[in-house]
Protein backbone atom coordinates (compact mmCIF):
# COMPACT_ATOMS: atom_id res chain seq x y z
CA UNK A 1 0.00 0.00 0.00
CA UNK A 2 1.56 3.45 -1.01
CA UNK A 3 0.04 6.48 0.28
CA UNK A 4 0.90 9.77 -2.34
CA UNK A 5 0.63 12.99 -0.93
CA UNK A 6 2.01 16.52 -1.98
CA UNK A 7 3.99 14.54 -5.26
CA UNK A 8 5.86 12.10 -2.64
CA UNK A 9 4.72 8.94 -2.10
CA UNK A 10 5.32 6.81 0.54
CA UNK A 11 5.12 2.82 0.91
CA UNK A 12 3.02 2.31 4.37
CA UNK A 13 2.14 -1.57 4.00
CA UNK A 14 4.60 -4.16 2.21
CA UNK A 15 3.99 -7.77 1.57
CA UNK A 16 1.28 -8.26 3.77
CA UNK A 17 -0.79 -11.83 3.57
CA UNK A 18 -2.85 -13.03 6.35
CA UNK A 19 -5.79 -15.72 7.02
CA UNK A 20 -8.33 -15.01 9.24
CA UNK A 21 -10.39 -17.75 10.38
CA UNK A 22 -14.30 -17.21 11.44
CA UNK A 23 -14.96 -16.19 15.28
CA UNK A 24 -10.87 -15.50 15.64
CA UNK A 25 -9.61 -12.86 17.42
CA UNK A 26 -6.58 -11.53 16.20
CA UNK A 27 -4.65 -8.59 16.81
CA UNK A 28 -2.44 -6.47 14.58
CA UNK A 29 0.56 -4.72 17.35
CA UNK A 30 3.52 -2.78 16.17
CA UNK A 31 4.52 0.92 17.16
CA UNK A 32 2.73 3.89 16.46
CA UNK A 33 2.78 4.99 12.52
CA UNK A 34 3.50 1.56 11.36
CA UNK A 35 0.57 1.08 9.28
CA UNK A 36 -1.38 -1.25 11.15
CA UNK A 37 -4.47 1.34 11.71
CA UNK A 38 -3.84 2.00 7.75
CA UNK A 39 -4.39 -1.80 7.47
CA UNK A 40 -6.94 -1.98 9.21
CA UNK A 41 -8.96 0.53 7.42
CA UNK A 42 -7.94 -0.62 4.28
CA UNK A 43 -9.46 -4.42 5.43
CA UNK A 44 -12.70 -2.99 6.30
CA UNK A 45 -13.16 -1.14 2.96
CA UNK A 46 -12.66 2.62 3.85
CA UNK A 47 -9.18 2.63 1.65
CA UNK A 48 -8.23 0.79 -1.31
CA UNK A 49 -4.88 -1.35 -1.47
CA UNK A 50 -2.91 -0.03 -4.26
CA UNK A 51 -1.70 -3.19 -5.11
CA UNK A 52 -3.17 -6.99 -4.23
CA UNK A 53 -6.33 -7.56 -2.39
CA UNK A 54 -8.90 -7.90 0.91
CA UNK A 55 -10.67 -10.78 0.36
CA UNK A 56 -13.63 -11.57 3.14
CA UNK A 57 -15.95 -14.79 2.61
CA UNK A 58 -14.28 -15.34 -0.66
CA UNK A 59 -15.42 -11.82 -1.72
CA UNK A 60 -13.55 -8.99 -3.15
CA UNK A 61 -13.92 -5.85 -0.34
CA UNK A 62 -14.79 -3.10 -2.43
CA UNK A 63 -15.63 -0.53 0.40
CA UNK A 64 -17.69 -0.29 3.51
CA UNK A 65 -20.46 -2.76 4.71
CA UNK A 66 -22.31 -3.33 7.20
CA UNK A 67 -21.52 -6.45 8.11
CA UNK A 68 -17.99 -5.40 9.12
CA UNK A 69 -18.14 -2.85 11.47
CA UNK A 70 -15.34 -0.68 12.57
CA UNK A 71 -15.17 0.82 15.69
CA UNK A 72 -12.93 3.76 15.52
CA UNK A 73 -9.86 5.30 17.70
CA UNK A 74 -12.25 7.76 19.61
CA UNK A 75 -15.14 10.19 18.98
CA UNK A 76 -16.84 7.73 16.41
CA UNK A 77 -20.21 8.28 18.63
CA UNK A 78 -22.70 10.76 17.02
CA UNK A 79 -22.80 13.48 19.66
CA UNK A 80 -26.52 14.45 18.49
CA UNK A 81 -28.07 11.30 19.39
CA UNK A 82 -28.57 9.97 22.47
CA UNK A 83 -27.23 6.50 23.84
CA UNK A 84 -30.33 4.82 22.20
CA UNK A 85 -30.20 6.97 19.12
CA UNK A 86 -26.61 5.79 18.68
CA UNK A 87 -27.19 2.27 18.94
CA UNK A 88 -30.62 2.01 17.24
CA UNK A 89 -28.55 3.97 14.00
CA UNK A 90 -28.00 1.08 12.04
CA UNK A 91 -30.83 -0.68 12.53
CA UNK A 92 -33.05 1.69 10.09
CA UNK A 93 -34.44 -1.85 8.35
CA UNK A 94 -36.07 -3.22 11.12
CA UNK A 95 -39.30 -2.78 12.58
CA UNK A 96 -39.95 -0.70 15.35
CA UNK A 97 -40.49 -3.41 18.06
CA UNK A 98 -37.16 -5.65 17.13
CA UNK A 99 -35.36 -2.01 17.10
CA UNK A 100 -36.66 -1.42 20.20
CA UNK A 101 -35.58 -5.15 21.39
CA UNK A 102 -32.27 -4.98 20.59
CA UNK A 103 -31.14 -1.31 21.74
CA UNK A 104 -32.50 -2.67 24.63
CA UNK A 105 -30.38 -5.75 24.77
CA UNK A 106 -27.09 -4.15 23.53
CA UNK A 107 -27.06 -0.86 26.82
CA UNK A 108 -27.84 -3.86 29.16
CA UNK A 109 -24.71 -5.93 27.46
CA UNK A 110 -22.57 -2.81 27.81
CA UNK A 111 -23.82 -1.44 31.09
CA UNK A 112 -25.22 1.49 30.09
CA UNK A 113 -28.22 0.84 31.81
CA UNK A 114 -30.22 4.49 33.15
CA UNK A 115 -27.97 6.28 30.78
CA UNK A 116 -30.15 5.24 27.33
CA UNK A 117 -31.38 9.28 27.10
CA UNK A 118 -28.33 10.73 27.58
CA UNK A 119 -25.72 12.45 25.31
CA UNK A 120 -22.87 11.93 24.30
CA UNK A 121 -21.58 14.64 25.88
CA UNK A 122 -22.33 13.41 29.16
CA UNK A 123 -20.74 10.18 29.53
CA UNK A 124 -16.72 9.67 30.41
CA UNK A 125 -14.22 8.51 27.80
CA UNK A 126 -14.78 4.93 28.75
CA UNK A 127 -18.72 4.80 28.10
CA UNK A 128 -18.40 6.26 25.24
CA UNK A 129 -16.37 3.26 23.83
CA UNK A 130 -18.72 0.84 25.40
CA UNK A 131 -21.40 2.97 23.35
CA UNK A 132 -19.72 2.50 19.98
CA UNK A 133 -19.47 -0.91 20.65
CA UNK A 134 -22.98 -1.82 21.61
CA UNK A 135 -24.07 0.73 18.17
CA UNK A 136 -21.64 -2.12 16.22
CA UNK A 137 -23.08 -5.14 17.82
CA UNK A 138 -26.52 -4.24 17.23
CA UNK A 139 -26.76 -4.23 13.57
CA UNK A 140 -25.30 -8.08 13.92
CA UNK A 141 -22.12 -7.92 12.17
CA UNK A 142 -19.74 -11.15 11.04
CA UNK A 143 -16.47 -9.46 11.47
CA UNK A 144 -15.70 -6.46 14.19
CA UNK A 145 -12.77 -4.24 13.49
CA UNK A 146 -11.44 -2.03 16.36
CA UNK A 147 -8.45 0.11 15.76
CA UNK A 148 -7.02 1.29 19.48
CA UNK A 149 -10.37 1.60 20.94
CA UNK A 150 -8.87 1.74 24.45
CA UNK A 151 -6.03 4.59 23.33
CA UNK A 152 -8.07 7.48 24.92
CA UNK A 153 -8.65 5.93 28.36
CA UNK A 154 -6.78 5.43 31.77
CA UNK A 155 -4.99 2.43 32.61
CA UNK A 156 -7.56 1.08 34.50
CA UNK A 157 -10.63 1.58 32.55
CA UNK A 158 -8.59 0.17 29.91
CA UNK A 159 -8.15 -2.94 31.99
CA UNK A 160 -11.74 -2.99 32.85
CA UNK A 161 -13.06 -2.33 29.01
CA UNK A 162 -10.14 -5.29 27.84
CA UNK A 163 -12.55 -7.86 30.35
CA UNK A 164 -16.02 -6.61 29.09
CA UNK A 165 -14.84 -6.85 25.11
CA UNK A 166 -13.98 -10.44 26.03
CA UNK A 167 -17.14 -11.25 27.64
CA UNK A 168 -19.20 -9.44 24.60
CA UNK A 169 -16.88 -11.73 22.19
CA UNK A 170 -17.68 -15.27 24.56
CA UNK A 171 -21.42 -14.20 23.93
CA UNK A 172 -21.35 -13.37 20.42
CA UNK A 173 -18.47 -14.88 18.63
CA UNK A 174 -17.66 -12.09 16.17
CA UNK A 175 -14.42 -12.10 13.92
CA UNK A 176 -12.54 -9.67 15.57
CA UNK A 177 -9.09 -7.86 14.76
CA UNK A 178 -7.76 -5.73 17.07
CA UNK A 179 -5.09 -3.08 16.45
CA UNK A 180 -2.87 -1.81 19.77
CA UNK A 181 0.29 -1.21 20.54
CA UNK A 182 0.30 -2.41 23.75
CA UNK A 183 2.08 -5.65 23.92
CA UNK A 184 0.01 -6.97 27.11
CA UNK A 185 -2.88 -5.67 25.92
CA UNK A 186 -2.59 -8.40 22.77
CA UNK A 187 -1.61 -10.99 24.59
CA UNK A 188 -4.50 -10.84 26.95
CA UNK A 189 -6.85 -10.37 24.52
CA UNK A 190 -6.18 -12.16 21.51
CA UNK A 191 -5.88 -15.95 19.73
CA UNK A 192 -3.40 -15.16 17.29
CA UNK A 193 -1.24 -11.54 17.92
CA UNK A 194 0.50 -10.79 14.31
CA UNK A 195 3.86 -8.71 15.03
CA UNK A 196 4.19 -5.91 12.48
CA UNK A 197 7.58 -3.71 12.22
CA UNK A 198 7.57 -0.19 11.78
CA UNK A 199 6.93 1.33 8.53
CA UNK A 200 6.53 -0.09 5.43
CA UNK A 201 5.04 -2.75 8.01
CA UNK A 202 5.46 -6.10 7.31
CA UNK A 203 4.44 -9.09 9.02
CA UNK A 204 7.60 -9.92 11.27
CA UNK A 205 5.69 -12.66 13.29
CA UNK A 206 2.49 -14.54 14.15
CA UNK A 207 2.38 -15.61 17.65
CA UNK A 208 -0.16 -18.24 18.40
CA UNK A 209 -1.35 -17.79 22.15
CA UNK A 210 -2.74 -20.69 23.25
CA UNK A 211 -4.10 -20.02 26.69
CA UNK A 212 -7.36 -20.54 27.49
CA UNK A 213 -9.68 -17.71 29.05
CA UNK A 214 -9.92 -15.98 31.45
CA UNK A 215 -6.02 -15.30 31.30
CA UNK A 216 -3.56 -15.16 34.35
CA UNK A 217 -1.53 -12.46 33.51
CA UNK A 218 0.91 -13.52 36.11
CA UNK A 219 1.05 -17.29 35.18
CA UNK A 220 4.44 -18.23 33.45
CA UNK A 221 2.62 -19.17 29.88
CA UNK A 222 1.91 -16.17 29.78
CA UNK A 223 4.84 -14.15 30.65
CA UNK A 224 6.70 -16.30 28.08
CA UNK A 225 4.71 -15.60 25.27
CA UNK A 226 4.58 -11.74 25.88
CA UNK A 227 8.48 -11.86 26.88
CA UNK A 228 9.02 -13.51 23.39
CA UNK A 229 7.27 -10.69 21.66
CA UNK A 230 9.02 -8.08 23.51
CA UNK A 231 12.41 -9.77 21.81
CA UNK A 232 10.63 -9.61 19.03
CA UNK A 233 9.90 -6.05 18.66
CA UNK A 234 13.96 -5.48 19.65
CA UNK A 235 12.70 -4.03 23.28
CA UNK A 236 14.83 -4.35 26.32
CA UNK A 237 13.70 -6.14 28.89
CA UNK A 238 14.55 -4.16 31.80
CA UNK A 239 14.07 -0.16 32.59
CA UNK B 1 -36.16 35.18 33.61
CA UNK B 2 -33.90 36.15 36.49
CA UNK B 3 -32.94 40.30 36.38
CA UNK B 4 -29.77 40.77 36.54
CA UNK B 5 -28.09 43.81 38.97
CA UNK B 6 -25.07 44.96 37.47
CA UNK B 7 -26.32 45.21 33.60
CA UNK B 8 -29.12 47.56 34.83
CA UNK B 9 -27.13 49.54 37.45
CA UNK B 10 -24.77 50.44 34.81
CA UNK B 11 -27.31 51.26 32.13
CA UNK B 12 -28.74 53.43 34.92
CA UNK B 13 -25.43 55.20 35.49
CA UNK B 14 -25.15 55.80 31.66
CA UNK B 15 -28.37 57.14 31.25
CA UNK B 16 -27.23 59.36 34.07
CA UNK B 17 -24.34 60.45 32.51
CA UNK B 18 -26.06 61.22 29.03
CA UNK B 19 -28.42 63.02 30.65
CA UNK B 20 -25.93 65.26 32.84
CA UNK B 21 -23.27 65.89 29.28
CA UNK B 22 -26.30 66.99 27.49
CA UNK B 23 -27.79 69.28 30.17
CA UNK B 24 -24.48 70.65 30.98
CA UNK B 25 -24.43 72.22 27.23
CA UNK B 26 -27.03 75.54 27.24
CA UNK B 27 -27.54 74.91 23.61
CA UNK B 28 -28.44 71.45 23.22
CA UNK B 29 -29.28 69.75 19.91
CA UNK B 30 -28.63 66.05 20.99
CA UNK B 31 -31.79 64.75 23.44
CA UNK B 32 -32.08 64.02 27.11
CA UNK B 33 -32.82 60.08 27.81
CA UNK B 34 -35.96 61.49 28.62
CA UNK B 35 -36.70 63.45 25.71
CA UNK B 36 -35.73 60.37 23.54
CA UNK B 37 -38.34 58.70 25.66
CA UNK B 38 -41.02 61.11 25.15
CA UNK B 39 -39.90 61.15 21.48
CA UNK B 40 -40.70 57.02 21.39
CA UNK B 41 -44.11 58.09 22.89
CA UNK B 42 -44.42 60.52 20.20
CA UNK B 43 -44.34 57.84 17.45
CA UNK B 44 -46.10 55.27 19.59
CA UNK B 45 -49.21 58.08 19.38
CA UNK B 46 -48.97 58.68 15.85
CA UNK B 47 -48.96 54.98 14.67
CA UNK B 48 -45.87 55.31 13.07
CA UNK B 49 -43.83 53.27 15.42
CA UNK B 50 -45.31 50.06 15.07
CA UNK B 51 -45.59 50.66 11.09
CA UNK B 52 -42.13 51.51 10.77
CA UNK B 53 -41.34 48.61 13.27
CA UNK B 54 -43.14 46.07 11.22
CA UNK B 55 -41.77 47.11 7.59
CA UNK B 56 -38.21 47.04 8.79
CA UNK B 57 -38.65 43.58 10.02
CA UNK B 58 -40.67 42.33 6.92
CA UNK B 59 -37.65 43.20 4.49
CA UNK B 60 -35.22 42.06 7.22
CA UNK B 61 -37.29 38.33 7.16
CA UNK B 62 -37.76 38.10 3.88
CA UNK B 63 -34.20 39.27 2.49
CA UNK B 64 -33.02 36.52 5.21
CA UNK B 65 -35.43 33.50 4.90
CA UNK B 66 -34.17 33.95 0.74
CA UNK B 67 -30.53 33.99 2.09
CA UNK B 68 -31.34 30.92 4.16
CA UNK B 69 -32.83 28.96 1.57
CA UNK B 70 -30.38 29.71 -1.18
CA UNK B 71 -27.14 29.85 0.63
CA UNK B 72 -27.38 26.59 3.01
CA UNK B 73 -28.06 23.96 0.52
CA UNK B 74 -25.79 25.54 -2.20
CA UNK B 75 -23.36 25.77 0.84
CA UNK B 76 -23.53 22.14 1.99
CA UNK B 77 -23.25 21.47 -1.84
CA UNK B 78 -20.04 23.07 -2.34
CA UNK B 79 -18.36 22.35 0.83
CA UNK B 80 -18.80 18.44 0.50
CA UNK B 81 -17.49 18.58 -3.48
CA UNK B 82 -14.19 19.14 -3.34
CA UNK B 83 -14.44 20.45 -7.03
CA UNK B 84 -17.10 22.42 -6.58
CA UNK B 85 -15.32 24.21 -4.12
CA UNK B 86 -11.86 24.79 -5.56
CA UNK B 87 -14.32 26.45 -8.61
CA UNK B 88 -16.31 28.34 -6.40
CA UNK B 89 -14.11 29.99 -3.65
CA UNK B 90 -12.04 32.68 -5.82
CA UNK B 91 -15.42 34.12 -6.83
CA UNK B 92 -17.01 34.11 -3.32
CA UNK B 93 -13.83 35.36 -1.41
CA UNK B 94 -13.93 37.89 -4.28
CA UNK B 95 -17.63 38.74 -3.79
CA UNK B 96 -17.61 38.83 0.19
CA UNK B 97 -15.82 41.86 0.93
CA UNK B 98 -17.69 44.21 -0.74
CA UNK B 99 -20.32 45.26 1.52
CA UNK B 100 -23.63 45.13 0.47
CA UNK B 101 -24.00 49.21 0.48
CA UNK B 102 -21.59 49.69 -2.64
CA UNK B 103 -24.09 47.59 -4.07
CA UNK B 104 -26.81 50.32 -3.88
CA UNK B 105 -27.15 51.65 -6.84
CA UNK B 106 -27.03 49.10 -8.59
CA UNK B 107 -29.36 47.58 -6.72
CA UNK B 108 -31.90 50.84 -7.16
CA UNK B 109 -30.74 50.71 -10.60
CA UNK B 110 -32.21 46.96 -11.05
CA UNK B 111 -35.68 47.32 -8.41
CA UNK B 112 -36.33 50.56 -8.16
CA UNK B 113 -36.57 52.68 -5.54
CA UNK B 114 -38.50 50.35 -3.25
CA UNK B 115 -39.17 47.21 -0.70
CA UNK B 116 -37.22 44.96 -3.65
CA UNK B 117 -34.06 47.09 -3.31
CA UNK B 118 -33.85 46.82 0.38
CA UNK B 119 -34.53 43.03 0.38
CA UNK B 120 -32.06 42.71 -2.33
CA UNK B 121 -29.25 44.38 -0.15
CA UNK B 122 -30.41 42.42 3.01
CA UNK B 123 -30.11 39.14 0.97
CA UNK B 124 -27.04 40.22 -0.24
CA UNK B 125 -25.42 40.85 3.48
CA UNK B 126 -26.69 37.81 4.51
CA UNK B 127 -25.72 35.31 1.67
CA UNK B 128 -21.67 35.48 1.53
CA UNK B 129 -21.29 35.05 5.11
CA UNK B 130 -23.89 32.25 5.49
CA UNK B 131 -22.83 30.50 2.31
CA UNK B 132 -19.22 30.68 3.89
CA UNK B 133 -20.85 29.30 7.38
CA UNK B 134 -22.26 26.60 5.51
CA UNK B 135 -19.24 25.68 3.53
CA UNK B 136 -16.85 25.52 6.64
CA UNK B 137 -19.09 23.31 8.18
CA UNK B 138 -19.42 21.00 6.21
CA UNK B 139 -15.33 20.65 5.62
CA UNK B 140 -14.99 20.77 9.36
CA UNK B 141 -16.99 17.53 10.16
CA UNK B 142 -15.10 14.92 11.19
CA UNK B 143 -14.30 11.98 8.57
CA UNK B 144 -15.06 9.76 11.80
CA UNK B 145 -18.80 10.96 11.38
CA UNK B 146 -19.00 10.21 7.52
CA UNK B 147 -16.68 6.73 7.75
CA UNK B 148 -19.65 5.46 10.32
CA UNK B 149 -22.97 6.43 8.72
CA UNK B 150 -21.00 4.54 5.35
CA UNK B 151 -19.95 2.04 7.36
CA UNK B 152 -23.85 1.10 8.07
CA UNK B 153 -24.82 0.84 4.92
CA UNK B 154 -26.38 4.54 4.73
CA UNK B 155 -27.73 5.51 1.11
CA UNK B 156 -26.55 8.80 -0.29
CA UNK B 157 -29.22 10.47 0.75
CA UNK B 158 -29.54 8.93 4.27
CA UNK B 159 -25.56 9.87 4.77
CA UNK B 160 -26.70 13.84 4.50
CA UNK B 161 -30.33 13.54 5.97
CA UNK B 162 -28.90 11.62 8.84
CA UNK B 163 -25.23 12.39 9.17
CA UNK B 164 -23.98 15.45 7.60
CA UNK B 165 -26.65 17.62 8.42
CA UNK B 166 -27.45 16.91 12.28
CA UNK B 167 -23.05 17.16 12.46
CA UNK B 168 -23.29 20.97 10.88
CA UNK B 169 -26.73 22.40 12.01
CA UNK B 170 -25.04 24.25 15.53
CA UNK B 171 -22.64 25.64 13.11
CA UNK B 172 -25.14 26.79 11.00
CA UNK B 173 -27.55 28.38 13.85
CA UNK B 174 -24.46 30.49 15.19
CA UNK B 175 -24.19 31.44 11.34
CA UNK B 176 -27.45 32.36 10.92
CA UNK B 177 -27.80 34.49 14.26
CA UNK B 178 -24.51 36.26 13.30
CA UNK B 179 -25.74 36.95 9.58
CA UNK B 180 -29.25 37.72 10.90
CA UNK B 181 -27.69 40.61 13.09
CA UNK B 182 -26.18 41.72 9.69
CA UNK B 183 -29.30 42.26 8.03
CA UNK B 184 -30.35 44.19 10.61
CA UNK B 185 -28.06 46.14 10.07
CA UNK B 186 -27.93 46.47 6.40
CA UNK B 187 -31.86 47.06 6.68
CA UNK B 188 -31.13 50.61 8.74
CA UNK B 189 -28.36 51.42 5.73
CA UNK B 190 -30.82 50.51 3.05
CA UNK B 191 -33.94 52.40 4.35
CA UNK B 192 -32.06 55.48 4.70
CA UNK B 193 -31.65 55.73 0.78
CA UNK B 194 -33.99 53.30 -0.74
CA UNK B 195 -37.49 53.72 0.94
CA UNK B 196 -39.77 55.65 2.33
CA UNK B 197 -40.75 53.28 5.10
CA UNK B 198 -39.28 51.96 8.56
CA UNK B 199 -36.94 52.71 11.12
CA UNK B 200 -33.70 53.67 8.58
CA UNK B 201 -35.84 56.16 6.82
CA UNK B 202 -37.52 57.21 10.15
CA UNK B 203 -33.62 58.38 11.48
CA UNK B 204 -33.13 60.24 8.34
CA UNK B 205 -36.68 61.80 7.94
CA UNK B 206 -36.25 62.81 11.54
CA UNK B 207 -33.18 64.83 10.69
CA UNK B 208 -34.25 66.29 7.39
CA UNK B 209 -37.67 67.22 8.70
CA UNK B 210 -36.80 69.42 11.35
CA UNK B 211 -33.70 68.18 12.98
CA UNK B 212 -36.09 66.26 15.45
CA UNK B 213 -32.99 64.56 16.54
CA UNK B 214 -34.80 63.13 19.65
CA UNK B 215 -36.83 61.09 16.96
CA UNK B 216 -33.16 60.30 15.85
CA UNK B 217 -32.02 58.70 18.85
CA UNK B 218 -35.13 56.92 19.40
CA UNK B 219 -35.03 55.61 16.65
CA UNK B 220 -31.48 54.17 17.48
CA UNK B 221 -32.79 52.77 20.22
CA UNK B 222 -35.71 51.02 19.11
CA UNK B 223 -32.97 49.62 16.34
CA UNK B 224 -30.99 48.32 19.34
CA UNK B 225 -33.65 47.03 21.05
CA UNK B 226 -35.10 45.08 18.35
CA UNK B 227 -31.73 43.97 17.41
CA UNK B 228 -31.18 42.57 20.74
CA UNK B 229 -34.84 40.76 21.20
CA UNK B 230 -33.34 38.36 17.58
CA UNK B 231 -30.17 38.04 18.94
CA UNK B 232 -31.55 36.61 22.20
CA UNK B 233 -34.32 34.49 20.17
CA UNK B 234 -31.55 32.92 17.91
CA UNK B 235 -29.33 32.21 21.05
CA UNK B 236 -32.32 30.51 22.46
CA UNK B 237 -32.63 27.72 19.32
CA UNK B 238 -28.62 26.96 19.94
CA UNK B 239 -29.51 25.79 23.30
CA UNK B 240 -32.14 23.44 22.48
CA UNK B 241 -30.61 19.45 24.32
CA UNK B 242 -29.49 18.24 20.95
CA UNK B 243 -27.90 20.79 19.44
CA UNK B 244 -25.89 21.63 22.69
CA UNK B 245 -23.33 19.20 21.64
CA UNK B 246 -21.01 21.49 19.85
CA UNK B 247 -19.81 23.02 23.05
CA UNK B 248 -19.48 20.76 25.59
CA UNK B 249 -17.45 18.28 23.28
CA UNK B 250 -13.15 18.49 24.44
Amino acid sequence: MVFTRDGKSTPVLDDISLEVADGEFVCLLGPSGCGKSTLLSTMAGFLSPTSGEIKIDAEVVHGPDPRRIFVFQERGVFPWLTVEGNIDFGLFHLPAAERRQRVAHYVKMVGLEGFEKAYPPALSGGMKQRLEVARALAVNPDMLFLDEPFGALDSITRLVMRGELLRIWEAERKTIIFVTHDIDEAVQLADRVVVMSARPATIQQIVNIDIPHPRDISSPRYLELRDGIFQQIGLAHKI
Amino acid sequence: MIVRLRPIALIAALLLLWQFAVTRNPIHILPTPWEVVKGIGDLLQHGLLLKYVVASLFRVTWGFVLAVLLAVPLGLVIGWNRRANMAFNPVLQLLRPISPLAWIPLAILWFGVGDFAAIFLIFLGCFFPLLLTAINAVRGIPEVYINAGRNFGLSSTALVSRVLFPAVIPQLIIGMRITLGVGWLVVVAAEMIAVSSGLGFLIVDARNAGNRYDLVVAGMVIIGLIGLLLDMGMRSLEHLKSLRWSYSED
